[in-house]
Parts: C-alpha cells; sequence; structure tokens
C-alpha cells in the first residue's frame, strides 16, 4: 500500500511540475494573470508531494518491506536501522527521487520565499525549474521506478554493501545531492533571467543566497566524501582524480566562479555575462557528472546499476536542458546590457582573473576526465591519473592563489599599487621566508614546496582585510570571506605536508614484535577474533607510543559481513595535533605473522579541517546575508508603515 | 573516494575466485632501502590494477597487483630506472597501464590544451581591461 | 565579453561532448585490456612442470616451428572450468595446446583435470604471474595463438565459448604459413 502510495504521490508531483511549466509559460501573455497565479502554489504543492513520496522510500526501506523490489536488492532485515534508511539512497532509483525531491524543495521554496524580483522573472525561473523537474520526473517513472514490486517477495533481501554500512557514507548522497541539485536554482534563475531580460544587481542579490546554500553543501560532501575515502579504504589516499570524484569537484570549481561572480553583479553590477554563463555552466556540470557516473562509460568502478537505456535517457535529458539553455544564451546574450567599468588594478579586476583561472582548471578537470572517452571512440585506451592532473592543475591554481591573497585588499572599481604595497610585502615576505626555510631544511619537493609556501601567504592575506576595522562591527559576510580563505591555506598545508612526510611501514609482525614508523613505536600485543551485528572480524590490538610517551590502544580489524559475503579492512586511527597514525591489519603470512600496514601522516586532518573553515566561512557569510536582508526588509516596511501615517 | 567498490568487485567478482597462495615475496615487503622504495612507492601510485580498475598497484589488494609490485620492487632493487619499468610495461599492455600519459601522437591535445587554455585567459583578461581602462 | 560568437563555440562544443556521450553509449562497455605483444615474440621464460603428467613451459617450447595455442588459466578461476570443453574440442581437431597455470597449487590442478580433462600437451607454472607480464595478459583464462617462430598473433580474452573455436583454427592454420 505504502509504495503505490508513494507511487501515486510521484505522479501527482510530476502532474503539478507540469501544470507549473505550462502556467509559467502562458501566464507571462496577456490575460493570463490567473493562470500565472497558479504556479507558485504548484511549485508548493509538487514540493510537499514529492517530499511524501520520499518519506514513503524510507518508510518501506525502515520497515523492510521485501516485496518492494528496490528494498530486496538492497536491505537486510539484520542491517541496523540507521543504514536500514540510508539504504534508501544508496542505490540507483533511490538516489535519482532524492534528486528530484531536492529539486521540487528547492523549487518549493523560492516559490514560498522569493518575492523581490519582478513577477515575470520569477515565473521564467519556476518555469525553468519545472522543465528540468519533468525530465528528471520522466526518468524516474519511466525508466527508474523506485516503487516496483515483486510479484513473490523473497524471503530475505541481498544486504546493503557493507562499504556503504558507515554512517559518513550514509550521509554523503544526501549533503552531496543538496549541492548539486541546489545549483538547479542557479540554473533556472539565469535562464529566467534571459528569459526575461533581466539581468541586473538586484537578480544577483537574490541568486546569491542560494548558491551559497548549495555551494556549502557541496564543499561539505566533498570533504567528508575525501575523509570517507581515507579511513574506509585502507590505503590512506585522500583524493584520486577518479572520475566520480572530478563529477563532484567540476560543480564545485563552477559553483566557487558563480558565487564569486555573483557577488560581484550584485554589489558593483559587472560581470553580468559572466554569472548568467556560469549559472548555466554550475548546474550542467551537476548533470554531466550524473551521466558520467551512472551511465558506465567511464571506467570508474560506482555502485548504481549500469544500463545504456538509463544512460541515453540522461543524455537527452542533458542535451535538451544544456543545450537549450546554451541556446538560450547564444540568442539573449547580446541582449545584456554592459555593466559599470572598472580598471585592471580593482577589486572586479581580480574577481575577473579569478574567474578565468577557476575556469581554467574546471576545463582541465572536463579533458583530463573525458580524455580517455575520447580516444577510446578511437579504438585507444589510455589512463589519464594524479601524475597529470597534480602538476596541470598546480599551474593554474596556484598564481590564482596568489591573486587571491592580493583580491581582497583591493577597492571596487580603481585602486592604486602604492595603496597596497605594505601588505603585498607583508605576504610576500611570509611566502618567501617559508620556501627558503622548507626548501633549506626539510628538502621538499616542488609541487608540496609550492604549496606550503602559498598556504602561508594566503593564511597571512586572508585576515588584512580585516586590519584597521573594528572587529566588533565587522559585517558576518566579511567574517565569512576570511574564515573561508583562510580554510584554502589550512587544507592546501594539510595536502602539502602529507604528501611530502608521509611515512609509511609495510611488514608481518609477529605478536609481541614492535615496529617504528616515524616517531612512534607501535608494538602488536594480539590478534583475536570479534563478532557485530552483521559480521565476524580478525581485531589487531596494537599499542602505540609516540616518541616515548604513553601508549595509545588502537584496534584495526579484517571484517568480514556476510550479506553480501565481503571482506573489508577497518582502519585504527590515531589523531594528534600534528597528524594521525594510520593502522590497518591484512591476513596472516604462512610463517604465523600478520600483515601490518602502518603510516604516519603528518598534519593530515588539517585537509579536512580546512574544508570545514571553507564551509563555516560561506554559512557566516550566509547567515550574514540573509539576517541583512531581512533587517532591511523590516526596516523598508516600517519606513513605509511611517510614510501612510504621515500622509494619514 | 567511490574505488569502494572497486574493491567490492575486486573481492566478490562473479566469475573470478581468488587464488590461495600466498602473496609475491614483495608483495607487502618493503625495501630495505628507503630511497629505493620510494622510487618503487612512486612508481606504483601511478600504475593502473588491472584486476579493480580503479585503482592503482599500490592500493589494490588483487593478487596479480601484488604480483607487480613485488616484480617492481625485484627490479628497482636490481638497480632498474622506474622509467624504464614503466615503459616496460606499457610495452606489454600499452598506455592503459600507466596513470601518467605519455605525449604521443594521440594524447598531445591534454598537453597543449592548458596552453591554449593560458593564452585564451590571458587575452580575456587584457581584452577586458584594455576595453574597460 | 559579451557577442554571440563565442557562445555559437561553446554550443558547438557541447554538441560535440553529447556526440562522443551517444557514441560511448552506444557501444558495449569493454573492461578487457588488450596485450601489447602482439605481433612480437614471446620473451624467453622458463617455467617448472606445474602437474607432474606434464613437461613445463619454455619460450623454445614455442618457438619449435608448429604454431600453438597458449591457455593462460587457472583451478580457481570459473570460467576456465567453462571453457574445457572448447579446449577439449580444440585439442581433438589437431591444435597444439600448451598451458600456463596462473598461481596454482598441484593438487588443486589434479582436481580440475580430473573433473575437465587435460588437453595440455605442456603446463607451465606460474606463481608469480611472471609470464603474464611478459607477454601481456591482464587475467585468466586467455588464449594466445603463437606462430611457430615463437611470434604472437592473436590473443582471445575471456573463455572460449563453442562459436570460437573454428576462429581459433582457423588463426592456427594462418599461423602456419
Amino acid at each position: 500500500m505504502i509504495a503505490e502510495f508513494g507511487l501515486a504521490s510521484l505522479w501527482l508531483a510530476a502532474s503539478l511540475a507540469a501544470l507549473q511549466l505550462v502556467a509559467a509559460w502562458l501566464g507571462q501573455r496577456e490575460g493570463g494573470e490567473t493562470l500565472a497565479r497558479v504556479v507558485r502554489p504548484a511549485a508548493v504543492v509538487q514540493a510537499l508531494l514529492c517530499g511524501l513520496a520520499f518519506l514513503m522510500l524510507l518508510w518501506v526501506f525502515a520497515r523492510t518491506d521485501l516485496s518492494v523490489l528496490l528494498v530486496a536488492e538492497n536491505s537486510h532485515s539484520e542491517k541496523p536501522m540507521i543504514f536500514k534508511i540510508a539504504g534508501a539512497w544508496g542505490n540507483h532509483e533511490g538516489s535519482m527521487l532524492l534528486w528530484v525531491s531536492i529539486m521540487a524543495l528547492a523549487g518549493g521554496l523560492i516559490a514560498l520565499i522569493e518575492h523581490r524580483l519582478p513577477e515575470r522573472t520569477m515565473l521564467a525561473t519556476l518555469g525553468a525549474q519545472a522543465f528540468v523537474g519533468l525530465g528528471f520526473y520522466a526518468f524516474l517513472l519511466f525508466a527508474s521506478n523506485p516503487f516496483a514490486r515483486l510479484a513473490v517477495p523473497p524471503a530475505e533481501g541481498n544486504g546493503l554493501n557493507p562499504l556503504l554500512q558507515d554512517i559518513g557514507l550514509a550521509m554523503h548522497p544526501p549533503t552531496l545531492y543538496m549541492g548539486y541539485v541546489g545549483l538547479s536554482i542557479a540554473f533556472s534563475f539565469a535562464v529566467g533571467a534571459l528569459l526575461t531580460r533581466n539581468v541586473t544587481p538586484e537578480f544577483a542579490k537574490v541568486m546569491r543566497p542560494w548558491i551559497l546554500g548549495a555551494w556549502i553543501f557541496l564543499t561539505l560532501g566533498i570533504t567528508a566524501g575525501s575523509y570517507w575515502a581515507y579511513y574506509e579504504l585502507g590505503w590512506g589516499g585522500w583524493w584520486f582524480w577518479d572520475p566520480v570524484e572530478n563529477a563532484s569537484l567540476m560543480p564545485w570549481l563552477a559553483a566557487t566562479a558563480l558565487l564569486h561572480s555573483a557577488s560581484v553583479l550584485a554589489s558593483r553590477d559587472a560581470l553580468r555575462t559572466w554569472t548568467i554563463m556560469l549559472g548555466v555552466i554550475a548546474f550542467s556540470m551537476s548533470m554531466i557528472g550524473t551521466f558520467l557516473v551512472r551511465s558506465g562509460i567511464l571506467t570508474s568502478v560506482h555502485a548504481f546499476a549500469v544500463d545504456p537505456t538509463r544512460g541515453s535517457f540522461i543524455l537527452a535529458l542533458l542535451a535538451i536542458n544544456i543545450g537549450g539553455a546554451l541556446a538560450l544564451f547564444a540568442v539573449r546574450a547580446g541582449t545584456i546590457a554592459e555593466g559599470e567599468r572598472f580598471a585592471p588594478l580593482s577589486r572586479e579586476g581580480a574577481l575577473v582573473i579569478n574567474n578565468v583561472a577557476l575556469s581554467a582548471v574546471l576545463g582541465i578537470v572536463l579533458l583530463g576526465t573525458l580524455y580517455p572517452l575520447i580516444t577510446e571512440a578511437f579504438g585507444l585506451r589510455v589512463s589519464v591519473g594524479p601524475p597529470y592532473f597534480n602538476p596541470v592543475s598546480a599551474v593554474f591554481v596556484f598564481p590564482m592563489l596568489l591573486v587571491l591573497a592580493v583580491g581582497p585588499l583591493l577597492r571596487w572599481r580603481r585602486d592604486r599599487f602604492v595603496r597596497i604595497k605594505a601588505p603585498v610585502v607583508a605576504i610576500a615576505g611570509a611566502g618567501v621566508a617559508v620556501l627558503l626555510v622548507m626548501w633549506l631544511i626539510a628538502g621538499l619537493a616542488l609541487l608540496p614546496l609550492l604549496g606550503v609556501s602559498l598556504a602561508a601567504v594566503v593564511a597571512v592575506a586572508a585576515f588584512l582585510p580585516l586590519r584597521g576595522r573594528s572587529l566588533r562591527r565587522l559585517p558576518l559576510p566579511v567574517w565569512g570571506m576570511a574564515i573561508a580563505h583562510f580554510g584554502v591555506a589550512v587544507a592546501l598545508f594539510g595536502m602539502s605536508v602529507d604528501t611530502a612526510f608521509t611515512a609509511e611501514k609495510l611488514t608481518a609482525a609477529g605478536v609481541g614484535d614492535t615496529i617504528a614508523v616515524g616517531p612512534w613505536q607501535v608494538r602488536l600485543s594480539a590478534v583475536e577474533p570479534v563478532a557485530g551485528p552483521n559480521w565476524t572480524a580478525l581485531q589487531g590490538r596494537l599499542s602505540a607510543s609516540y616518541e616515548g610517551g604513553a601508549e595509545h590502544l588502537l584496534t584495526p580489524q579484517s571484517r568480514t559481513f556476510w550479506a553480501p559475503p565481503q571482506t573489508t579492512s577497518e582502519s585504527a586511527l590515531l589523531t594528534r595535533w600534528n597528524g594521525q597514525l594510520y593502522t590497518v591489519v591484512g591476513g596472516a603470512t604462512e610463517d604465523g605473522r600478520w600483515q601490518l600496514r602502518l603510516w604516519w601522516k603528518p598534519f593530515v586532518t588539517f585537509i579536512w579541517f580546512g574544508g570545514a573553515l571553507i564551509a563555516l566561512g560561506g554559512l557566516l557569510a550566509l547567515i550574514g546575508r540573509v539576517t541583512g536582508d531581512v533587517r532591511r526588509r523590516i526596516a523598508t516596511r516600517k519606513i513605509a508603515a511611517r510614510h501612510a501615517e504621515v500622509a494619514r | 573516494m567511490r574505488w569502494l567498490v572497486a574493491l567490492l568487485l575486486a573481492l566478490s567478482a562473479p566469475a573470478f575466485a581468488n587464488d590461495t597462495m600466498p602473496p609475491a615475496p614483495y608483495a607487502y615487503r618493503q625495501l630495505d632501502d628507503p630511497q629505493l622504495e620510494a622510487k618503487a612507492q612512486a612508481l606504483m601510485e601511478t600504475l593502473r590494477c588491472l584486476t579493480c580498475q580503479s585503482q592503482s598497484i599500490a592500493d589494490s589488494d588483487a593478487s596479480m597487483a601484488g604480483d607487480m609490485r613485488s616484480e617492481i620492487r625485484e627490479r628497482i632493487a636490481a638497480g632498474e630506472t622506474p622509467e624504464h619499468i614503466r615503459q616496460w610495461l606499457i610495452g606489454r599492455y600499452g598506455d592503459y597501464i600507466s596513470y601518467q600519459p605519455r605525449v604521443t601522437s594521440a594524447t598531445w591535445p591534454l598537453f597543449v590544451v592548458p596552453v591554449l587554455l593560458a593564452v585564451l585567459g590571458a587575452l580575456i583578461v587584457l581584452h577586458r581591461f584594455r576595453r574597460r581602462a | 565579453m559579451k557577442g554571440v560568437r563565442w557562445s555559437l563555440w561553446v554550443l558547438a562544443a557541447f554538441a560535440a561532448l553529447v556526440g562522443l556521450f551517444a557514441l560511448q553509449l552506444s557501444r558495449p562497455k569493454n573492461d578487457t585490456v588488450q596485450s601489447a605483444m602482439i605481433g612480437q615474440a614471446v620473451p624467453p621464460f622458463a617455467l617448472d612442470a606445474a602437474v607432474p603428467e606434464r613437461p613445463g613451459l619454455a619460450t623454445a617450447d614455442l618457438a619449435d616451428g608448429t604454431p600453438h595455442l597458449l591457455n593462460v588459466f587457472a583451478s580457481w578461476c570459473v570460467p576456465c572450468a567453462a571453457e574445457a570443453p572448447q579446449l577439449a574440442a580444440l585439442e581433438r581437431q589437431g591444435a597444439p595446446i600448451v598451458a600456463v597455470a596462473v598461481r596454482d597449487r598441484p593438487e588443486d590442478l589434479e582436481v580440475f583435470f580430473q573433473r575437465y580433462g587435460n588437453p595440455f600437451s605442456r603446463v607451465g607454472k606460474d606463481d608469480l604471474s611472471r609470464v603474464q607480464f611478459l607477454i601481456g595478459s591482464a587475467g585468466v583464462p586467455e588464449t594466445f595463438v603463437v606462430d611457430g617462430k615463437g611470434v604472437i598473433r592473436h590473443q582471445h580474452i575471456g573463455e572460449i565459448r563453442p562459436e570460437d573455436v573454428p576462429d581459433l583454427l582457423r588463426r592456427l592454420e594462418e599461423a602456419r604459413g
């Protein structure tokens, strides 16, 4: 019953999206005012119905209703409840329903909240949102029904992939999707603005908090995903430039550029064309990413059932949505009026360079990710991995970081170098000092060396704009910018130091042996069997002491699940302020010893700490903007009320 | 990040059970000389595992990856250069096995396009400022 | 940054991208790694006997003037069992077949041969995948057609299906010339 109810909700939501689209389209014409008034309520009800459908899916998973095909294929009655629920989105159909639900939710929210733009533009925006949504509804209902039933329910489900039975990864899809799909709002706004020729600072001010929200989630999602891969996969790697990782990075790059561009448009009425283009590109990258991951055309084994028919459907959606938006852009771009002018040495100027650099990195990541596909079309197979991406992206990112250091110090519109000479010298001094120290004393390789030096530069530069200002009365968005930029420096520092100074030990150890790795002494005291809710494991007991200090206990496991049958490695980590000890226990050797893998990774936690700081900076900026906005609206209303009183 | 399922496939792939022989001598054992080991490790991180094709052989638990690691460590200990070993492997399996693309008639765009992007970017910035200033 | 022209370029690039995606979608996904050694001579190697009843395998055995089928297999490999009837058929029709057993114990091989027969004139013991690396074999089962001079002429990846038997026989015949 519940599943049918969910399916019915989904159909209704899709019909409402169709209604929303038709009403938005026809409502633009003369005499269409009645129809136009239907659009916003339609968006809200669509959100409610779609959300209901999603809740129904969660329900059938929580109850392990094995007559639903999806549950039978992906769940198991013995799974812990939290993972039963997370299993709802840990598969293709369920995650597609999550995608559509977030799109509907986003559309409903703007329909409910946004009244600052001319109604025509809002209608066009909601129409665009409905158009994109309809495509995905069709995909769900015709090619990926999450509520399909089984005629004969099995006695037990297939179980959820053990690697997904981890709280971090369970939360990964919702977080990332809030980001990916949240960018659909920016896309719809861009299309709406193009359709109604309304590219103005007001439009950018409206769009900005939505972009920020999506961007914060995307940042968190990527950071969390990197950390998950690091501790779960057992080899201490945190980024591999795998196509699926790149599929999440590309929208983030576009969204970061979009964020900065929209800020310029909002405050200075410049970079209009850039902002619209980036708004289209950001969500396009989300869609391309979804296609790459679900179609299976790239070698990056992803859990979703790979089906060429599904791939073709998504490709068609891609072609229609992105092609349509790009065509619209080509036709209407000429009508976007020129914005305000600015000199090269100005904050706008720095942000133009920022846009260009981020777009270049985006282009490179896209090229490298797709290149094996291109050569395969000609019958040749090549691989493009970290040895390509690391240096080539660094070539664009490192100069961009220098601009990041100086940009926030510049005035809008036109500045003189003389004014910023002192801070620039300070920053340059910090960078050069760190460079020399690291090079002469630590002998770092080129990329980590530059990385650490630039981290020092950006760390100092992030807080320089705060100099000479009253800290208590500083607007939140400025704090947000400083913290986010500082987070970049922290993450870069972590990446560089970990790359340069990781110490690794692979060895076969007998019980009682002590192994040295970096500044640690690690003793294997025992290997014992343990059992969990749906697994058994061999657990190693390790006593680790840092430079002869107190001993700490670590218990890495080699875990065997039975539904589905699989062995995973559960690493044990010990975190200090200056790094992590990473331990993994493998199989037994023939002479009764145990495979141990130990790493000392200095400052590796700074990578994700930096990512969290970046997200925090974004959150502060978002709060600052929204509260500032609310305050302004209240003040405007008060003034209007007072005028009305005076007039009476 | 999502190579998680590479691991899944390696260990539960339907058509291939795993062998029961012990791993190769240097599959899970480092070379005694830390500099040689660092060279070997750097090389292994840039070679693709052919069984679970989303990982490098440094990260893979597949037995073929272990055999390849052992072979590489032994060759490096015997004095071969990492580049020579990479060329040797490309000679057996083609460019697919190396994550570091060579500059060939098929891959030159990979290296030319970033240069073009840099030039294009500079042009955009200059064009923008010439009109604005 | 205005002008319709450059945005048309972007649209054209996107259209090309969609075309590429469509092309790759229409083709079946190919996970196999082809050997790059096709057309080259088998490098020198010498493997001990994997089971007592057959001799070991060395490069000289492959360059003895007659073309051979070289089957890379293992007893723990399920498709290798599936292709056993086809290998038996090939042997019956006069194809000389030699084998490399990858990471296999003699006792497991004995069980395998008892169950599925032994069409090989020689079985080499490759515990460390060395020969696989030498000839560019990336998995099991794979079958190579090697001519009388020891040059690899063809690689068949995956199990040999009944419909592949005539093709392999033909290639073996071509390798004779």
